[in-house]
């Protein structure tokens, strides 16, 4: 199990579109469990609605945790994607 | 072969096979099932059906609309897709042995409560989408099909009445005609059916619409506003002709493009093209429009599950302004309200919607709505040849605030650095009697006037427009009507103001003359009308 700490730069925070990449990007991955932690609550990453539901605004900070197979290889990219924002 | 009769409001015939488009019934009900395994088939079946759906609209508003505001078509697919929805649907199907349909309402009021509790207003907005996705996919069980995943051949569609919001989820391409049981000829609906140049039939009454069966064949004249169910074949034979002649017809009104849109006597005056979305540009050049006389900016909000951003609007009013290189586009700002509804402006129902809550109205009480469209305007203006027009004007005090906040956009815009043309026109529409009869003091304030004379009709005759049952009573060519577009066109004039006609009535050729020497100086039609007016208008002689 890895984990990293990362912070939320989008505008609009953990909105829809970020919520659905992350989602995306974490199912390519089904023998990884990503979860993060963030504003006191543990949720899945790979259900978008529950992603959202921790409710990230930016400047939020965020613990990822990943466990399974390549591991590290998916965290880096899991907060890759944090940093650059999602593309936005 | 059975006839029905209703009232034709775009002249065409068409011929094709019938879909009845049935509302949703919103009315889930909890029944005990016993297959628990079927249910949970069925509702992986909807939502397979419900992400092929999304794929298509999400497709159609890539072209239509761009890559931004499409992706909330691709984010709905993935919370289809969603482990935590999907589990809670299949677990309340298991736990209480009950029917797909209910155990979706369940979770979707669940989730859509789990987002409203929520400490952020994007998050809060967001139980619609969750409502959204939920309800295609109980329409997808209950077998309500949307009109939007019908096959690939086209087919006349058949309802009890279109609201303006579904007429605009059609797709184009798959429709050949409406057929509305109710319904009245100066909704929305209609004018967007005239818009679509499609044959369209209102009012064809209940019996038509449950004596029709999904898949009959049916003929269409939209000029007699009569149906023909399983037509016999001297019927088809009489049809077809009428269609082709009505072809040709339109083959000879292609002949007058180019043409300037002058009287045989040499007035001049400009006709251009009433348009409701960047998809209709296509439409306004092949009808070689000298510009866009009324760009209805509502349909940016209608077709959206939230407030469009200021940079979704501005990309929507630089791509007009950019694709009519040049000429006139005139915007009309927001005009929510009366027939027209979106669910997240959170509108109470109102006993008299016409007379009630919408367009400026709803501006001037929501600044924050209103500038937002004010600046993506404004930085659209450095793009092309823009006029911005505000509805529903009836005293001079609300045109001083609103010119008010357009000075402030523009010092907000100064300030921060970007870039917007100082040759912006504004105008007001008239289309209270009231803008009509001060008309002389709201000149001076603008650039222009346009004339919109359906809201103008209805509130000068006190008519409802959206009530078929009193549609004898209005008549289009009243007098009181025909006198406040005078007065106000010569109190334009006095001022220095130009004035337009953008209404239903502009392309109403019986009427051109009389308009002409009002001394209106442009007419602003549906693209499929331009060039309709441009023949009456060359064949005017204003000196006779």
């Amino acid at each position: 199990m890895v984990s990293k700490k990362v912070t939320v730069v989008n505008e609009q925070g953990m909105h829809m579109r970020p919520a659905g990449e992350l989602a995306k990007a974490v199912k390519a991955h089904p023998d990884c469990e990503v979860t993060l932690n963030a504003n006191g609550k543990t949720v899945k990453a790979k259900a978008p609605m529950q992603i959202m539901s921790a409710c990230m605004k930016k400047g939020c900070e965020v613990e990822i945790v990943c466990d399974g197979a390549d591991e590290q290889a998916v965290l880096d990219e899991i907060a890759g994607m944090f940093e650059s924002g999602f593309g936005e | 072969m059975k006839k029905y009769q209703g009232k034709g409001v775009y002249g065409a015939v068409a011929i094709g096979k019938i879909s009845l488009f049935k509302k949703p019934d919103a009315a889930v009900k909890r029944i005990h099932v016993v297959d628990t395994d079927n249910e949970k088939t069925r509702f992986e079946q909807a939502k397979t059906l419900a992400v092929q759906q999304l794929q298509e609209i999400y497709e159609k508003a890539l072209k239509e609309v761009g890559e931004t505001n499409a992706a909330i078509f691709e984010i709905h697919q993935m919370m289809l897709d969603d482990d935590d929805y999907n589990d809670s649907i299949n677990n309340i199907i298991d736990s209480q042995s009950v029917n797909a349909e209910y155990a979706v309402a369940v979770t979707a009021d669940n989730f859509a409560d789990m987002f409203s509790a929520m400490d952020d207003a994007y998050m809060k907005a967001r139980a619609a989408d969750v409502r959204d996705i939920s309800n295609r996919l109980i329409n997808n069980l209950s077998g309500n099909a949307l009109i939007e995943t019908g096959s690939d051949e086209k087919v006349i569609i058949c309802a009890s009445d279109l609201a303006p919001s579904e007429t605009v989820a059609l797709d184009k391409d798959k429709v050949l005609a409406f057929v509305t049981a109710h319904g009245s000829s100066n909704s929305h609906t209609a004018i967007l059916a005239r818009n679509m140049n499609i044959p369209a039939i209102i009012g064809a009454g209940d019996e038509f619409l449950n004596e029709i069966k999904d898949g009959g064949e049916a003929i269409v004249d939209g000029y007699t506003g009569e149906i023909f169910v399983d037509p016999d074949g001297e019927t088809r034979t009489m049809l077809l002709e009428k269609q082709r002649a009505d072809e040709e017809k339109k083959r000879l009104l292609q002949e007058l493009k180019g043409k300037e849109n002058i009287t045989a006597d040499g007035k001049k005056i400009n006709v251009y093209a009433n348009i409701g979305s960047v998809g209709d540009i296509g439409k306004v050049l092949a009808n070689d429009a000298g510009g866009i006389g009324l760009f209805r900016s509502e349909f940016l909000y209608l077709e959206n599950s939230d407030y469009p951003t200021e940079d979704q609007q501005f990309a929507a009013y630089k791509k007009v302004l950019e694709s009519m290189a040049g000429k006139k586009v005139v915007i009309r700002t927001l005009d929510i309200g009366a027939d027209k509804k979106c669910d997240y402006f959170n509108l109470k129902p109102e006993e008299n919607p016409a007379l009630g809550y919408r367009a400026i109205r709803i501006c001037l009480t929501r600044p924050e709505v209103f500038k937002t469209q004010l600046r993506a305007l404004y930085r659209a203006s450095a793009f092309g040849n823009l006029g911005i027009m505000f509805p529903m004007i009836t005293s001079v005090s609300e045109l001083e605030k609103i010119l008010a906040i357009c000075d402030e956009v523009k010092a907000e815009l100064k300030e921060q650095g970007v870039e917007f043309s100082d040759k912006v026109e504004l105008g007001i529409m008239i289309e209270t009697p009231a803008a009509a009869v001060i008309s002389d003091k709201l000149a001076p304030m603008v650039d222009f006037f346009s004339v919109g004379t359906n809201d103008l009709t209805q509130y000068t005759l006190a008519c409802d427009r959206q009530n078929p049952d009193i549609e004898q009573f209005v008549d289009t060519h009243h007098e009181a009507v025909l006198r406040l577009i005078e007065m106000s066109a010569e109190n334009a004039h006095k001022h220095g103001a130009w004035i337009g006609i953008c209404g239903e009535l502009a392309a109403d050729t019986t009427l051109t003359e009389t308009f002409l020497r009002m001394g209106i100086d442009e007419l602003s039609v549906s693209p499929t009308f331009v060039l309709k007016v441009r023949g009456a208008v060359r064949s005017i002689d204003l000196s006779k």
